[in-house]
């Protein structure tokens, strides 16, 4: 049995697991009623035992997904749970999206519906899991009263309940099951009786994903839908001062022109209407509070900053006075810039008030409050608004901010049209890679020493950036701890054994909006700690695997790095044109390392031919998501590291606008990805995330390997002569 | 024509022989590419000759016509001749690979962005000139012994050269770029009068 | 009047030929298969066919496809277009899924031309194609995977 740190659970099941006895057994928690599902399905569905899943006389089973699907798996994960425990055959599984109501479908780890720090399969673990458990244990209780049967004679087994020689399908049963008691108390499978947990089951978005019908936001089509597009000012904290729409009423199918409080609005009877009325605006700005700092100014005050006291975050011995024989200090700034999220699917939503009720059209990922944000700026109150969901295209943490600062806007567009129409309301690609809620700017200073024998006894860490969460909604805690944990998390607890460890921060004020960008404050501590520590290694002479076991202390920590290094067959010596590089992050509960084999590209750029990683991630309920989210966090590392950065100009204004200066990773530059899922009994961690912090350090040590250039100043792009003249 | 086109032809005059490498590139306006009678000061023949090439040169190795004449079987583009993005290759015939041909993207006109922010050029035959018509990072003179060999040129006598320059779709739009980009200076009927002008002087090349 | 041939049916748009085809599509004809990623013609999303090779709908006036063959993901059913969504849905290869359809059209296109693609004819095709998923490594896959089932290797 590995030693594993423990896992988070949610009050109730901790209760429940000391209360003892060998299966999980189910309390007052959760199962919230039949009653909440809206009636006008019962016919089709007779059978709803609660509000995340209802049976049809077809047998066929409808999970009603909590969490938004946005390429995370979430969907087809929490269906699998569902199907786990119920015994259904896959091919009976169906899925729709759960509407925004928080008593039924929070997030029980985040107290209401949303999906963020890689927590969706983690928090739904125990309550997918009842559900299913509930529902079987129904129809079963129904199949014994109509065979007459004692229940403990009845087995269920991919969508058939049998007892004896006597079988059934679940439709024949729904009708019996629907007036039947619900209990509140039933058991689950021990893991070792999964049939489907574990398993590469086909994911249940696929098919509609891979033939163009999934539908997005973006896609919903209403009679009378007028199109909304906002002018944002060119500077951060700019206001409207004025504007003059005459140029763009006079525009062919212009409905309107309105000021919001983030710009100016206009409605059109098409997209590209909308988009030729917002360039004929004239508008004043008012850049009295705006933020008109360059990057580089930016980057000067926060290394500034840095040095101040700030909060202390660590302070765990301190660092030595003086230095004994044979150890080794290094020193270095690293510069991290911002970074958008870009998801492919621009911000966007379809809002209907119409007689005091409110129907939103969302890919939303805090569905309640997003929901109510837009109601509130209607006047409408939250129970007469209603959130259609639908599928998301992409995020990586932008479709949630702390402030809902996009569906207040969507909202005051709405309100600004005044009519029963319905309003498409969505951001372009511009306004997408302009519109801030970027990944913070962050410069990180550290000093270390290492002793002959490889231990650290010195880790001065001072960072300085953007805060996320203080002054938002969500910055109460933030303020009561004295920093934003979400600042540094990793540099707090790399997990490495770091004597005179002490980190402190700083944080820059700037009315750029900063946002949770995937992986959040490990999208930047990981790399500075990964790469500052092998600089430290290589200045010593160690090994940076061997160097890493030496210091690493949670056996899973240590068993992903010894795994990848074997994957990897890290002692194999590499040509002259080719070296590895390793790195090692713990992020949202989950164990990643990852080691990549780099040369030189004909554009002077680190190529990157492949990645290993091996990952601990607890129970893997489908190594196939697994393994998909852990490729796709390491090509979204990696393009990042390569190309990403936002740059603001003299005077503040963002430089970059599109794909064309926003460069993405294109196929022809991914690598090739092998994963390797540690097995383990640990309830399931975080995946999402996890795969992103180890990509960039690990090719940035590789790069210093092959080349002998450290890259303090991501991304790649601009630090590396060669290719900043390509 | 005037004071200031004379003291230029001093100048042409005296740099007659040099060959100006594509480097620092100043900002063009279309009363910037010179006509052939600007050039009537100097001797006919070979000086003319190569003055005239010089000017030619102006059109030659400006981005619009440098970013379809790469050395590699990648284009560059827009005027700071950076990497074409997305990054796209030859192909068989110079239209692209199978799946991304040059028209995926670019039409039969360029198209406007609809926010005034740019444009995607387009042409009735938008392609990449074929390898053995590179001209970046040439000097001018390999360019113009390029030019006119006709194993290199398409099998193009001098007059085919004048007519190509004079009155070709994809050399025109070098003049009508679309929102965005520079055009090429002066017009493409004075780069069709220059080429003649050259050939007729005896289509010299600098060294 | 644009009069052209959309999924293997005449038809005819009333409206501005200046209109970028992808939005005649999308709201006009309610073929919401094909996505607006950037506009610009840098991403993909909007990825069709006319007259059976790739074009990107975003940089298309609707007036320039008078007389053509317009086809789009919905209505893509040449054999490599079937191998291809048959392949991407048997290797789970969307994540978000919204450049999907840009891919599997820009996939069909090279499919056409080329039966048994290399990864550098993979590279060349679909580098016109953003995924923010990074879903590459399954969507090279999964071309090699129609290109065999289609009996090339």
């Amino acid at each position: 049995m590995t030693e594993h740190s423990e896992p988070i659970v949610p009050e109730t099941t901790r209760r429940q697991m000391l209360a003892g006895a060998g299966a999980l057994v189910f309390s007052f928690l959760v199962m919230p009623p039949a009653r909440a599902v809206t009636s006008g399905r019962a016919r089709s569905h007779p059978f709803q035992p609660n509000a995340f899943l209802k049976i049809g006389a077809d047998s066929s089973v409808t999970v009603i997904v909590k969490h938004v699907e946005f390429g995370q798996g979430a969907a087809t994960g929490l269906a699998t749970l569902i199907a786990e425990e119920l015994d259904a055959d896959w091919s009976q599984l169906r899925i729709e999206f759960a509407h925004n109501d928080d008593g039924l479908y929070k997030n029980l780890r985040m107290g209401t519906m949303a999906v963020g720090g890689s927590t969706s399969m983690a928090n739904s673990w125990t309550q997918m899991r009842t559900a299913g458990a509930t529902a079987r244990a129904v129809l079963v209780a129904a199949a014994a009263k109509r065979w007459r049967v004692p229940e403990q004679s009845i087995s269920v087994s991919k969508g058939r309940i049998a007892s004896g020689c006597k079988s059934t399908s679940f439709g024949e049963l729904v009708a019996d099951a629907a007036k039947l008691p619900v209990p509140t108390d039933v058991p689950l499978k021990a893991p070792n009786r999964f049939t489907l947990i574990g398993t590469r089951l086909p994911k249940l978005d696929s098919a509609a994903k891979s033939d163009g019908t999934a539908m997005f936001t973006v896609d919903v089509k209403l009679p009378g839908m007028v199109y909304a597009l906002v002018a944002h000012p060119p500077k951060f904290g700019a206001v409207p001062a004025g504007f003059d729409g005459s140029a763009a009423m006079a525009i062919p199918g212009v409905r309107k022109v309105a000021a919001v409080k983030s710009g100016v609005a206009v409605f059109a009877d098409s997209f590209p209407t909308a988009l030729k009325a917002r360039s004929a605006l004239q508008i004043r700005w008012d850049d009295s509070k705006a933020e008109t700092r360059s990057t580089t100014e930016l980057f000067a005050e926060a290394a500034r900053l840095a040095d101040e006291p700030g909060f202390t975050v660590v302070e765990n011995g301190a660092y030595p006075a003086a230095l004994p024989e044979g150890a080794r200090e290094i020193e270095a700034i690293y510069y991290l810039p911002h970074l958008a999220h870009a998801p492919m699917e621009t911000l966007d939503a379809v809002m209907r008030a119409r007689d005091g009720k409110l129907d939103v059209w969302l890919g939303s990922q805090f569905q309640v409050k997003e929901t109510a944000a837009i109601a509130g700026e209607l006047g409408i109150a939250e129970k007469d608004a209603l959130l259609h969901q639908c599928y998301a295209g992409g995020s990586f943490g932008r479709r949630a901010t702390p402030g809902n600062e996009f569906d207040i806007e969507a909202g005051q567009v709405c309100r600004a049209w005044g009519g029963p129409e319905p309003v498409k309301f969505l951001w372009t690609r511009e306004d997408d890679i302009r519109g801030g809620f970027y990944r913070p700017v962050m410069v990180h200073k550290l000093r270390a020493a290492i002793a002959a024998d490889g231990q650290i006894i010195g880790w001065d860490h001072r960072a300085a950036g953007q805060s996320i969460v203080i002054g938002t909604p969500l910055g109460g805690g933030a303020v009561k701890r004295g920093f934003d944990k979400m600042m540094i998390e990793g540099a707090d607890e790399p997990g490495y054994r770091l004597n005179g460890h002490r980190l402190s921060i700083g944080v820059l004020e700037s009315p750029i909006p900063v946002n949770w960008w995937r992986s959040v404050g490990h999208s930047h501590t990981a790399y500075v700690v990964e790469a500052f520590l092998d600089r430290l290694f290589a200045a010593s002479g160690v090994d940076p695997v061997a160097g890493r076991l030496a210091l690493l202390e949670d056996q899973r920590a240590l068993a992903v790095v010894h795994r990848v290094a074997e994957m990897a067959d890290w002692q194999r010596p590499r040509t002259a044109e080719r070296t590895l590089g390793v790195a090692y992050a713990k992020s949202f509960g989950s164990y990643v390392a990852q080691i990549v084999e780099v040369s030189r590209g004909s554009d002077g750029l680190p190529r990157v031919h492949k990645v290993w990683a091996a990952v601990d991630c607890g129970i893997a309920i489908n190594p196939d998501i697994i393994r998909a989210q852990i490729e796709g966090g390491i090509g979204f590392a990696l393009g990042h590291a390569l190309y990403g950065e936002i740059t603001l100009g003299q005077g503040g204004e963002v430089e970059q606008s599109n794909f064309h200066d926003y460069r993405s990773l294109r196929i022809g530059e991914m690598p090739e990805v092998d994963v390797a899922i540690i097995p383990s009994d640990a309830d399931p961690t975080g995946i999402g995330e996890p795969g992103v912090p180890p990509l960039a350090p690990a090719v940035a040590n590789a790069w210093r390997k092959l080349t002998g250039e450290v890259v303090e100043r991501l991304p790649f792009t601009r630090s590396i002569r060669s290719a900043s003249q390509a | 024509m005037m004071r200031v086109g004379k003291f230029a032809l001093i100048i042409a005059g005296s740099l007659a022989a040099t060959s100006f490498v594509a480097a620092a590139r100043q900002p063009t306006d279309r009363a910037a590419l010179r006509a052939p009678t600007d050039f009537a000061d100097l001797s006919q023949g070979r000086e003319r000759s190569l003055a005239l090439f010089a000017e030619m040169g102006k059109v030659i190795q400006h981005p619009r016509c440098l970013n379809c004449h790469p050395r590699t079987d990648r284009p560059t583009q827009g005027d700071a001749m950076t990497p074409h993005s997305p990054s796209v290759v030859r192909g068989k015939d110079g239209h692209g690979a199978p799946g991304l041909h040059c028209d995926t993207c670019h039409g039969t006109t360029n198209f406007d962005f609809a926010d005034g922010s740019g444009s995607v050029p387009g042409d009735q035959h938008w392609h990449l000139a074929p390898a053995e018509m590179a001209w970046a990072g040439k000097s001018q003179g390999e360019i113009c012994r390029q030019l006119k060999d006709p194993s290199r040129n398409g099998g193009k006598s001098l007059a085919a050269l004048i007519e190509h320059n004079a009155k070709d779709g994809l050399v025109g739009w070098g003049w009508n770029p679309g929102a965005g980009r520079e055009p090429a200076p002066g017009s493409q009927r004075l780069f069709g009068e220059l080429t003649a002008a050259w050939v007729e002087n005896g289509a010299h090349c600098p060294d | 009047m644009t009069s052209f041939t959309l999924n293997g049916k005449k038809t005819v748009f009333a409206g501005d030929p200046e209109m970028p085809l992808l939005w005649v599509l999308r709201d006009e004809f309610g073929l919401t298969g094909t996505k607006y990623g950037c506009g610009i013609a840098q991403c993909g999303a909007c990825t069709v066919h006319v007259n059976g090779k790739s074009r990107r709908s975003c940089v298309t006036p609707v007036g320039s496809l008078t007389g053509k063959e317009v086809t789009t993901i919905e209505g893509a059913s040449s054999p490599p277009a079937k191998a291809l969504k048959t392949a991407w849905a048997d290797l789970d290869v969307p994540q978000c899924g919204f450049c999907q359809s840009g891919q599997i059209m820009s996939a069909a296109a090279l499919l056409t031309e080329v039966g048994s693609p290399t990864d550098q004819d993979i590279d060349n095709a679909l580098a016109g194609n953003i995924c923010r998923c990074a879903t590459y490594q399954r969507i090279r896959r999964a071309i090699k995977l129609a290109a065999s089932r289609m009996g090339h290797e």
